[in-house]
């Protein structure tokens, strides 16, 4: 496995791309190929992990045991996301231990849409509806990803990711037919979760640096600017549909280029909330690394209990 | 918590979809021992009855074919032709 370049090796794996076959962990790779995978699918994990505690904070309070066991399941699943993903990048050699550690020390990155509070109940409805809705766009292409188990990780989590979408989405039609408070609750949550929602995608193609890279390697499939589009283009009629208004004075119908023309998100604020500036950065690192150390004593006891059977058997 | 984090061992895990079919390798996960690894198993793969059996390896178990030799290694089957069906022909003869 070794990353020096010889030609039939890196011959092997330009062909295995060419013909949109997948590589598979023992594969011969490029090193650079090899370092933005784990990079993409570590950032990925670690965004499900982080995504359990905005949505988590609702579990005591959600309005009915309906609601509990559905939000319940929803962040059991994000639970699952993040140990495929992280079962995924340990395929490349490096392990989950370390991962974990490069997050708790802010040295790995997780998505910038976890570092906003969740202030209403509605927002549990909106993050399922835009947050999740985003993600999709991101993640229906990334199932066709170059390398054979990240591509197959997304397949699950695509599949469990609509039910997100869907409880979201019922859960704001749901109060939109309710009273006039609940219907103000989701047009602010909306207006609070929209822009956040658009900059899921990352910052514009012109300063999207490792975009390229990962594309012509097939990691990445779309560019953050179409995703973007993609996403607008889906929402919109749903909107309609909901009977919320959109934040966004420039948002309109193109009819020459067949899709929405939209606002540019504040990509100041983007940076600064990738920067570790954001509403919740702090918080939610920290309550990361608090659980890791209070686990502590559950992974040890596990292991000295496994020892005894072992020595005992 | 201690300096040293003990290590759960990586174990690679196959479901059972349904009766009737093979165990398929659906990824892996980490555990203290080998009961703790079905149930982790259970609890990540399985949550929409996506099984009906589960087995799980130490990953450290599996031994397998190096995708450097695979062609030399793959070789014996490749020229093998009158192993498949269509190599032979044979008239229009029904249930053949």
């Amino acid at each position: 496995m070794s990353a020096e370049p010889t030609a039939p090796e890196l011959e092997g794996f330009e062909q295995t791309l060419a013909h949109d076959q997948r590589i598979e962990p023992r594969d011969w790779m490029p090193d650079g190929y090899r370092r933005t995978l784990v990079r993409q699918i570590a950032q990925h994990a670690h965004s499900e992990i982080i995504g359990m505690q905005p949505e988590g904070t609702w579990l005591t309070t959600a309005p009915s045991l309906r609601r509990k066991a559905i939000l319940m399941a929803k962040v059991q699943d994000e639970a699952g996301h993040g140990i495929y993903l992280y079962s995924a990048a340990e395929t490349l050699g490096v392990d989950r231990s370390d991962l974990t550690e490069q997050l708790i020390t802010l040295r790995q990155k997780y998505s910038s849409i976890f570092n906003y509070p969740t202030l209403s109940y509605a927002d549990v409805g909106t993050i399922g509806w835009l947050v999740d809705g985003a993600a999709i766009c991101n993640q229906v292409p990334l199932c066709r990803s170059s390398y054979g188990p990240y591509a197959r990780a997304m397949i699950r989590i695509c599949k469990e990711e609509s039910f997100h979408q869907r409880q979201g989405f019922e859960l704001l039609m749901t109060m939109m037919n309710g009273t006039d408070e609940q219907r103000a609750m989701v047009q602010e949550s909306v207006d609070r979760w929209w822009w956040p929602s658009l900059m899921m995608f990352g910052p514009p193609d012109d300063a999207s640096p490792n975009s390229a890279r990962s594309m012509a390697w097939r990691i990445k499939r779309h560019t953050n600017d179409e995703l973007r589009q993609r996403f607008v283009d889906m929402t919109v009629p749903q909107a309609e549909a909901l009977g919320v208004t959109l934040p966004d004075p420039d948002l309109r119908w193109n009819a020459e280029r067949g899709g929405y023309d939209f606002g540019e998100p504040d990509w100041d604020e983007l940076d600064r909330v990738i920067r570790g500036e954001g509403p919740c950065n702090e918080e939610r690192v920290t309550r990361r690394a608090d659980a890791h150390r209070e686990g502590g004593w559950v992974r040890a006891a596990a292991a000295a209990y496994a020892g005894k059977q072992a020595t005992s058997a | 918590m201690s300096e040293v984090d003990p290590v759960w061992p990586p174990y690679e895990v196959f479901v059972r979809s349904k009766r009737g079919l093979n165990h398929v390798h659906v990824g892996s996960i980490h555990a203290a021992d080998p009961d703790m690894a079905l149930r982790h198993a259970r609890d990540v793969y399985t949550r929409r009855n996506e099984g009906v059996s589960i087995w799980v390896v130490r990953s450290a178990d599996i031994t397998a074919s190096s995708p450097d030799e695979k062609d030399a290694f793959f070789a014996p089957s490749g020229d093998k032709i009158y192993r498949h069906p269509t190599f032979y022909d044979v008239e229009d003869v029904p249930h053949m």
